[in-house]
């Protein structure tokens, strides 16, 4: 397999096209903007918080597949779990895309098909934008993160 | 200091041929290959590749002549000085000014934007005053007009473009009222290519009192410019984007204009004497350019303008315009791809979006192919609005392309739509 297609992976394409959880929460406990102004992606995380455990995660927006993609990813897998546990998956997920440490991939479940991004310095930025808007959300910043 | 008279290219001097070929050769970096393909550049809007003459230039400068300028009085100081000042009469030469004091040496076209905003724009712009843009302009000429009409209480106009991406020239007049202090136009389009009408709006504004500033950044690498027959104040462009040094560029004014114009940034080379209770500024173009100026940069820029006037007028024009032509073909014959600025007057500039793919998508595809362009919104959000677009993919040519690069263009947009099938 090429690093493209280890990039853009079946899974990753049909996020991209028909990305989960691509709504609005009504009533959202919490929610964010992500810029990235190099491309032009942007987006805005939503998350409805039950005690520390996130109830309901969402998302809207635009940008490349990459970036689709891990948002709906990312508001899949983390439905149902406490701040801390998505806290230590974003750890996670950071290492494995930053800082190319594939051995992450093991215990990220379907995340794990985003390791292809580290071969690809410039869309790393793509798929952490979320993660980073998530985090923003978390902490309650109702300002705007960009990936600059 | 500056040389007095502009000296006209001989007339016997006539250049050979166009020949992209021999155009290739002056260029290093193009021959090497990315992700084992030939590197094919397609993003000379963003910045131009450098012939080895300029590349060389700048080395020779500090190999032999580096000295500050304006300050020795050794020897090596001297060619310095004088290195640097021929520079600036090479831009003068090369745009078309009436003299050598009319080019303020600055970073780059939007330093330029900023200086006139900042020094001609604070001055003569008041409260309920106007400023018209167009919808085509890049951040550069947007940003510093919208910062000094938040400063000042006045109103920044926007003339719109058509669905093709074309300035309308009606609109454009009707927006140009008793109130227009400055009128900022681009000359060539950055995200579409658009060759705008320059002289015919420096007509418009004339007429109504209003100076014009023409952000030539996009304009200079492919079309000849002549302020003195533009007719426009001010007339800006980075020497990156033509073939020059990246952080020196220039700023032209009509000497009317940078004289009534308080001085920007204080500091070294733009003073005349200094005392605690009082400053006396240098005359023209020194009064601007305060502290050490990128001097190799300059020398570098100066080389790369003569040689780039150097080449067949004639021949360079068609070889464009036979590249914006094929390019066209080639590229609306690709499925799903709809281009975006389609005018009749352009330059080999090619925007588009590409069904159902992302532009940053393509972008990475295209590098494993080695063909490398521009994904994103250039710097032209308010464009990007126009066309109901988030971004786009730019291929933009410069003369050293050619249609076998097209082709791998064409090519590498098949493997796209395989990708993303």
């Amino acid at each position: 397999m090429s690093d493209l297609e280890d990039l853009y992976q079946e899974v990753i394409l049909d996020h991209g096209r028909n990305p989960r959880n691509f709504r609005i929460i009504d009533g959202a406990s919490a929610d964010a903007e992500g810029l990235n102004p190099l491309c032009g992606d942007h987006y805005h995380v939503y998350l409805k918080l039950e005690g520390d455990r996130i109830a309901d995660l969402s998302f809207q927006g635009a940008g490349c597949a990459i970036s689709k993609a891990s948002a709906s990813l990312m508001t899949s897998a983390l439905r149902g779990k406490t701040i801390a546990e998505a806290e230590d998956l974003f750890q996670r997920f950071h290492k494995m895309v930053v800082d190319g440490d594939r051995s992450q991939a093991e215990n990220l479940g379907k995340l794990a098909v985003l390791k292809g991004v580290c071969d690809f310095p410039t869309r790393v930025k793509c798929a952490s934008l979320v993660w980073h808007t998530l985090h923003s959300a978390l902490q309650g910043e109702h300002k705007a993160v960009t990936t600059e | 200091m500056s040389e007095s008279t502009v000296k006209a290219r001989p007339a016997t001097e006539s250049p050979t041929p166009f020949d992209v070929e021999q155009v290739r050769r002056e260029f290093p970096i193009l021959t090497q290959k990315v992700h084992g393909k030939p590197l094919v550049y397609l993003d000379s809007g963003a910045t131009s590749q450098k012939p080895q003459r300029v590349i060389d230039a700048v080395s020779r400068f500090y190999s032999h002549e580096n000295a500050n300028v304006h300050r020795g009085v050794y020897a090596l100081a001297e060619r310095a000085t004088a290195e640097y000042e021929r520079a600036r009469a090479r831009v003068a030469r090369f745009l078309g000014a009436a003299d050598p004091s009319e080019i303020v040496f600055v970073r780059g076209a939007t330093e330029a934007l900023n200086l006139v905003a900042q020094t001609h724009g604070r001055k003569y712009v008041g409260v309920g005053d106007e400023i018209l843009v167009t919808a085509m302009e890049h951040h550069s000429n947007i940003v510093p007009w919208q910062m000094l009409a938040q400063e000042k209480g006045a109103r920044l106009v926007v003339a719109p473009v058509d669905d093709t991406g074309v300035l309308s020239l009606e609109e454009l007049e009707r927006r140009i009222g008793p109130r227009t202090r400055i009128v900022a136009v681009t000359h060539v389009s950055n995200a579409l290519g658009t060759v705008n009408p320059v002289r015919r709006v420096v007509e418009m504004a004339h007429a109504r009192g209003a100076a014009v500033v023409v952000d030539g950044a996009q304009a200079v690498p492919h079309l000849p410019v002549n302020v003195s027959a533009l007719g426009c104040d001010f007339y800006v462009f980075s020497g990156h984007k033509v073939f020059g040094p990246t952080g020196i560029g220039a700023l032209y004014g009509k000497a009317a204009r940078l004289d009534a114009m308080p001085p920007w940034q204080g500091g070294g080379d733009m003073i005349l004497s200094v005392t605690f209770e009082r400053t006396l500024y240098n005359r023209v173009p020194y009064k601007f350019e305060a502290g050490t100026p990128h001097a190799a940069g300059a020398v570098g820029l100066g080389v790369a303008l003569e040689w780039f006037a150097g080449l067949d007028p004639a021949g360079l024009h068609a070889h464009e315009q036979d590249l914006l032509t094929y390019g066209t073909e080639r590229l609306s014959s690709v499925p799903g791809l709809r281009l975006i600025g389609t005018a009749a007057d352009k330059a080999p500039v090619f925007s588009f979006v590409l069904d159902g793919v992302h532009p940053h998508d393509v972008g990475t595809i295209l590098d494993r192919e080695g063909v490398a362009i521009r994904a994103g919104h250039h710097c032209a959000q308010p464009l990007m609005q126009r066309f109901g677009v988030p971004a786009t993919v730019r291929a933009s040519l410069a003369l050293y392309n050619t249609r076998q690069e097209i082709d791998a263009l064409v090519t590498a947009l098949a493997r796209v739509r395989e990708m993303f099938r």
